[in-house]
């Protein structure tokens, strides 16, 4: 693929990278990745993603864009309120890069449509905002085997792991079922600082670039978390787990399954860091 | 009298940097290892940087001629595919 002056010119910053180049200048561009939430999380990986230049970026998303969404979902502008998030999105994405092609998914991701859903995609990232949704996207992955990119975020904090295939653990190598219902408080009740969704998006968002191109470490066999108030980092190794029920040695999960969805769950296990 | 032999040109005159390093990264990418491409550019600026730019990146620069009309030609061989 040769690309245009205009190309050259709107991602000179990508190409002048050693790492990327015009190879993986033209990875990007051929590459696609669906994002499924188009919230915290999925306002800065649509956004930076789209400028990087990845060529099909799908949002899945059932929601309306509502005024309390503008504090943290910054894809979506107020003369949006009201509108499909699916559609706002593609907006704003073609306004940032028409090379990006938008494929909006206004729907509910459950076990029925997630295999169909993910199946074109190459790179998948969890932007959801609940434990069932984490748990299906989870296990659709790896039951098509497609690497995504796990992320939750709450008040001040968030995390973030990646699955390859083949290379390290799942999200349910790691916290083995959902938490009990009532037991981590919802984000309505939690609240978070719209710039942690910014920080953790975008380390997602960069998660993708570098699969896209295969250049440095992904977050496979490791979970990052950030702490806003301390201002740190920690990155926690994380076994494989050889009797996970849907990526170990003898699955009993061989089909995704719905767990029963709390109307405005949580979106993190941050209270389980210590016990995953 | 030249050692080498010229398998590709690009004219980078008439940008600026950084898409002046940009064109000839591009350039270079579409050739096979061992190919030597010619790169006219202009005095000042991009004679300053774009040799070093391409040095960093593993190539060979075999010569730079000054054309004595305010540009050059960078002659540089590929090193490797990165």
């Amino acid at each position: 693929m040769t690309l245009t002056n205009e190309q050259m010119e709107r991602y000179s910053r990508n190409i002048i990278l050693r790492e990327v180049g015009v190879k993986g200048q033209n990875k990007l561009l051929a590459g696609k990745v669906l994002i499924i939430g188009a919230g915290g999380l999925g306002a800065p990986i649509a956004m930076y993603l789209a400028a990087a230049g990845v060529g099909v970026i799908g949002v899945a998303d059932a929601d309306d864009v509502d005024l309390s969404n503008l504090q943290r979902q910054i894809i979506h502008a107020t003369s949006d309120v009201g509108k499909e998030k699916v559609t706002s999105a593609k907006e704003s994405v073609n306004n940032i890069n028409p090379d990006v092609t938008v494929n909006a998914h206004r729907l509910f991701v459950s076990a029925d449509n997630i295999m169909e859903l993910i199946s074109p995609y190459d790179f998948i990232i969890d932007g959801t905002d609940n434990f069932p949704a984490k748990f299906l996207i989870n296990d659709a992955c790896v039951i098509a085997k497609k690497p995504f990119s796990h992320a939750g975020i709450i008040r001040f904090t968030g995390q973030l792991m990646t699955y390859v295939p083949g290379e390290g653990p799942c999200y349910r190598c790691v916290f083995k079922e959902p938490p009990p219902k009532d037991a981590v408080p919802t984000c309505r009740q939690a609240g978070v600082i719209g710039a942690t969704a910014g920080v953790i998006g975008s380390l997602q968002a960069l998660e993708a670039v570098k699969f896209f191109i295969g250049k440095g470490d992904l977050l496979t066999g490791s979970l990052l978390t950030f702490d806003a108030l301390s201002m740190s980092f920690r990155k926690i190794k994380l076994p494989k787990r050889e009797n996970c029920a849907v990526c170990g040695e003898s699955p009993t999960i061989k089909e995704p399954f719905d767990y029963e969805q709390p109307v405005c769950d949580s979106q993190t296990h941050i209270e389980c860091y210590g016990n995953p | 009298m030249a050692d080498y032999i010229v398998d590709a040109t690009v004219d980078i005159t008439d940008v600026v940097c950084p898409i002046t390093f940009v064109k000839a990264k591009v350039a270079l990418e579409e050739l096979k290892i061992g190919a030597v491409l010619s790169i006219r550019l202009n005095d000042g600026e991009p004679v300053q940087n774009v040799p070093r730019g391409v040095k960093d990146e593993g190539h060979k620069v075999l010569r730079l001629i000054d054309n004595e009309d305010g540009t050059y030609n960078l002659i540089v061989r590929k090193e490797n595919d990165e």
